[in-house]
């Protein structure tokens, strides 16, 4: 209970500072880069990796039912409404939560966030509203790579093993895609962010027992960021398809 | 803020981590141009003391005064301003890793609300820079070579002096040093002491000194830098030298103030836990 609230403490000051200053915009644009930039080699790969598998088991499927030439639409809609956001926060969770948490683990069990504070600066408003800003940047971007990275992969199987023809195969997924549909792939991200961010720093910033502290709060953001990242998704689509 | 008022103050400070006391029933004051060296063995409460005199740690209960200025319930954004005229050399360094050691020093000049109106000061040969200023203090610590370097290509001495020059920086009133000889082998932990001593003989500057080396709180209490030798020297020897009735002794146990007093009287102790230090430090 108490975790809960020191969370939605550091949460409040955190999203608070994004409407105060002093902001620190170098700070933001370094973690953009090596959020957004350093991940996108990864998405793209697990993009596409995630078209072409869905797009070779919905074409087996839908062969039953004589519907092949519609397996453009079955990824379309899987890729943007779960697929994509979700892999790729699972993704970013990894790669990022990881690395805020024993970023700033590091810096709090060398009094490195002590001195901050004793030289005069927030290190939520330096280290945490940067994170958060950058990733809830950057993540709804590669998603949206990821969801086209994913449907060329689909295009490439269902042209060379399905003999399904590229004009066929990108006609059916994008009249499949609603505004609802890309609305919920791109809030999901957004939420996404929020939850990576937020948790990497929030372990981060409470590490204690030095280098094996560092190790345990990096463990526990990737653990909670990933669960999470399940749980928001489910309850996103409930209200998305409540309100359809 | 009263002139006469203590530089710190501690009434009846009581702080628990889970359970187990860091301070306890803690108080003290100590004036401007005053010395307090802490000991006390590991986990007794010494790095807390100065966390909470800083306002970094919030006691469970009593009142802390930072220049008269009751910080106990201080928001963290009023405690920035009344923090700029605190300098503090953390145990673990507290450098910060992605930066210079340049940025690092002149990181309190261009990030305190206070300072960062005056980054260029006033003196009366004209106006410094920041870049000038920070030059100036590596050049105190003798690293003025060092500005482009990263904390982690200095050796452990060499971080320490570099975290002294970014306490010394912005000309503090009251200056916090964590075990700043800890780990170190003797040359340069004298080296440290020295550097210290310097400092008060030109700024008389109050400082609470925190270490487990008795060595390092007997120089402090009896010697003084000469600078036309640049060598210590018993301050006894120079007329009129008063550091030694303003330099005190705190042994701290548990989160008690175990023992406070002059040298004389921490030597006559008798106390087992109070004796040990003393024969540490004489070993």
């Amino acid at each position: 209970m108490e975790t809960f609230q020191d969370f939605f403490i550091l949460s409040g000051r955190a999203l608070r500072n994004i409407f105060r200053g002093p902001h620190y915009a170098d700070d933001i644009f370094q973690q953009m880069d090596i959020i957004g930039v350093g991940s996108l080699p990864i998405v793209m790969l697990i993009g596409l990796f995630s078209g072409v598998v869905m797009t070779m088991q919905m074409a087996r499927a839908l062969e039953q039912y004589g519907a092949q030439g519609q397996v453009g639409q079955i990824v379309s809609i899987a890729l943007v409404r779960e697929l994509g956001p979700v892999l790729t926060a699972v993704l970013v969770a990894g790669r990022n939560a990881s690395g805020i948490a024993s970023e700033l683990g590091s810096m709090r069990v060398t009094e490195q966030i002590d001195a901050m504070r004793a030289l005069g600066t927030d290190p939520i408003q330096k280290l945490v509203t940067p994170r958060l800003i950058a990733t809830s940047f950057v993540l709804p971007l590669l998603t949206i790579i990821a969801d086209f990275i994913g449907l060329v992969g689909g295009a490439v199987i269902a042209f060379t093993l399905l003999d399904i023809s590229g004009s066929q195969y990108w006609t059916a997924a994008w009249r499949a895609l609603e505004y609802n549909d890309l609305a919920q792939g791109l809030i999901k991200p957004f939420f996404f962010a929020v939850v990576i961010a937020l948790v990497g720093c929030f372990y981060g910033m409470r590490t204690t027992g030095g280098t094996q502290g560092v190790g345990r709060a990096t463990t526990k953001a990737v653990v909670v960021a990933s669960v999470w990242i399940f749980v928001l998704t489910s309850m996103v689509t409930r209200v998305f398809l409540y309100y359809k | 803020m009263a002139s006469d008022a203590p530089l710190v103050r501690f009434d009846d400070v009581s702080l628990h981590f889970g359970g187990t006391p860091a301070l306890d029933h803690v108080s003290f004051e100590m004036g401007a141009g005053e010395t307090r060296i802490v000991f006390g063995a590991a986990g007794s409460g010494k790095t807390t003391l100065l966390k909470a005199a800083l306002g970094l740690i919030k006691p469970d209960s009593g009142r802390i005064f930072l220049f008269g200025q009751d910080i106990t319930e201080l928001s963290e954004q009023d405690l920035y301003d009344l923090r700029a005229r605190v300098g503090i050399l953390f145990q673990e360094g507290g450098l910060f890793d992605s930066l210079t050691i340049e940025e690092n020093v002149a990181y309190p000049l261009l990030n305190q609300r206070t300072l960062e109106a005056a980054a260029t000061q006033s003196n009366g040969a004209g106006t410094r820079t920041t870049e000038e200023r920070v030059q100036e203090v590596l050049n105190f610590v003798e690293l003025g070579q060092t500005l482009e370097k990263f904390p982690s290509e200095l050796s452990g001495g060499m971080r320490r002096r570099v975290g002294i020059a970014r306490a010394l920086v912005t000309a503090p009133a009251l200056l916090l040093y964590d075990s700043p000889t800890a780990g170190l082998d003797p040359i340069t932990a004298n080296t440290i002491i020295a550097l210290i001593l310097r400092e008060r003989e030109e700024r008389n500057t109050a400082a609470i000194l925190v270490t487990h080396r008795y060595l390092d709180g007997h120089l402090i209490a009896n010697f003084r830098y000469n600078p036309s030798s640049g060598t210590l020297e018993r301050a006894s020897r120079v007329a009129g030298d008063s550091r030694g009735v303003t330099t005190k002794f705190f042994v701290m146990n548990e989160g008690r103030l175990f023992f406070q007093g002059s040298e004389s009287e921490l030597q006559s102790a008798t106390d087992p836990y109070v004796q040990k230090f003393l024969r540490h430090g004489s070993s």
